[in-house]
Formats: structure tokens, sequence, C-alpha cells
């Protein structure tokens, strides 16, 4: 499985991602810095990692959406290549309008970091292959600016199409409906503020990560 | 000519940060407050021959997130047009 770790500056998430793609693909991803405009040809899966890139000026992700490789990640994202963003990753997507909504300041107004149970929802995507509906796991969160915002009508399809991946099992960060984790439309680029890539293996004390690159994995040597 | 864009959360988009201001202020002892909304204030400044219409795309393009935020645009009264 081919994969890429997008970089931008403030970015501090991007070795970690690369490590779990590495350690359960088999393949080191290519990092690509946020300045370059074109992506490495034959990729199976982008992933834009957390941080605070551009320290989190004007908005969390507002920056970053509006850097040149976000338009080489729209167009592959049309193309329905597998996209990945966590964290602040997430908020960058849905800056980058690709994912509907806004992230907001946590409700609590508190930094988030801790270890939080999630529900893995009816949602028809390589992301959550290898999890059963309505499973409970746990991934760590860590961020300021979590709290998933949309209007009623949006939330209603997102419920309505399956597009809510993951939903935190008790309030977090005050997020419309408990949402941590939404789909496009097309079931292939996926925003989540819980980090699965800081559950990969043993020496993480959760390995409930894992099975989200599995499933990527799956995805790519099927069509393969 | 220098612009003013006002963006302000949207009404009934729950604002932490006014609330947290809110419970500092009556904790200084200000009664009184009923509520408090903050946002920003960016100020630019723009060469003469920027239309209306441009400012407009800057704030809905990148200095206002519109699923949440609305935004204002203040001018000086000579650059009215």
């Amino acid at each position: 499985m081919k994969s890429a770790v997008i970089v931008f500056p403030g970015s501090n998430c991007d070795r970690d991602m690369a490590e779990a793609l590495r350690l359960v693909t088999g393949r080191a991803p290519a990092m690509v810095w946020h300045r370059q405009d074109a992506l490495p040809p034959g990729l199976d899966l982008i992933a834009i990692p957390g941080g605070f890139s551009y320290g989190d000026y004007l908005r969390a992700g507002a920056m970053a959406a509006q850097s040149p490789v976000m338009w080489a990640v729209r167009e592959a994202a049309e193309r329905g290549i597998a996209v990945l963003g966590v964290c602040n990753g997430f908020q960058v997507l849905a800056e980058a309008r690709l994912l509907p909504g806004a992230l907001m300041r946590n409700a609590g107004i508190r930094f988030v970091c801790r270890d939080v149970p999630l529900i893995v929802e009816d949602s028809p995507s390589p992301f959550t292959a290898r999890y059963e509906v309505g499973e409970e796991i746990v991934l760590p969160v860590a961020h300021h600016d979590g709290n998933y915002q949309a209007d009623e009508a949006v939330l209603d399809r997102l419920e309505g199409e399956g597009r809510i991946a993951f939903r935190y099992a008790a309030d977090v960060n005050g997020s419309a409906r408990r949402i941590a984790g939404i789909l496009n439309e097309a079931g292939n680029v996926l925003g989540m503020m819980p980090h699965p890539e800081r559950a990969v293996e043993p020496a993480h004390g959760r390995e409930d990560g894992r099975r989200l690159f599995e499933g990527l994995l799956e995805m790519a040597s099927q069509t393969a | 000519m220098k612009v003013r864009v006002h963006v302000t959360l949207k009404k009934g988009v729950l604002d932490p940060q006014g609330k947290a201001i809110h419970h500092a202020l009556e904790g200084l002892g200000f009664a009184g407050v009923n509520d408090v909304r903050a946002g920003k204030l960016i100020e630019l400044d723009l060469a003469e021959d920027v239309v209306d219409s441009e400012i407009e795309e800057m704030c809905r393009q990148l200095l206002a997130n519109m699923v949440i935020e609305n935004y204002r645009i203040e001018r000086p009264e000579e650059a009215a047009r």
C-alpha cells in the first residue's frame, strides 16, 4: 500500500502517523511538504496529521487549507483516493470544505488530552471495515478545538447517510451528537479528532487504532 | 484605504470564550452583564482600487468560516461607493 503524509509548518503528529503506516502496511509513506503542488503517483492513502499547522492562526486548519498541496489532495479525493485527517488534519479537511461543518473551541474551554471511549458507527467505509458496528474502542484525544458543529440539516444528513464513523461514548468536547469522526459523501475521506496512530502497538498501551490502518491495507490490496 | 472586518459567531452558536469572559467579569464583581460574545477584528490596509466584491470574497474564502461565523465590513466613510 502506497501512502503519503502531508506535512505543514506546525504539524507534530506527522512522524507518529508515518511510523503507524510503516508498522501496519510494511511500507514507509512519502512525506509531502505543504508547498508541493503535486502528490507522488499511485497513492492509496493520503494522511493529514495532527498538530498546530500555522500556529492555529485565524482558525485551526484555516491557513493549511489554503496550502498548494491541498489542491492536489482535493483532486485526489475526487478521484476516490482515501484521505484520512486526524485532529488538526480533520480541522484542515473541514476548512478545505472536503468535509462539512466546523471544529470549534471545546465547550469546556480546556484542552482535552486523555483516552476516550468511542462507538464505531454503522458507516460502510474502508476506515471502519475491520471494526464491528457498535463496538466500543478506546483512542487518545489531544485537542483544544474538537467541538464539531454543523447545522441541523447537515447533521441529519450525516446520520441518515451513515457518514458518522465514530461517536464519543460520552461527551468530550461539546460536539453535536457526540460526533468524533465523519465521512464525505463518497466515503473515501474521513476526518476524526481521536488519534488512531497513537494506538497501534503494545508500547502505546492500546492497539485499537491499528484496525483502521488494516482496513485501508485490505482496501488497497483488493484494488491493486 | 483601511477596512475593518468584524468576524462574529452566528447567533445560537455556543461561544465558550465569551462564556469564560462573562464568568471572569462576574468574578471581578461586575454585576449586570447579561451575556458576552467574543469575536475577531481584522484590519486590512487595501489599495484604493480594491472593490467591495473582492473584500466580500476575502471574507467568504478565508477571514470567516461561514459555517459558524458572520462577518461585517466596516469602511471609512470616504471609501463608501
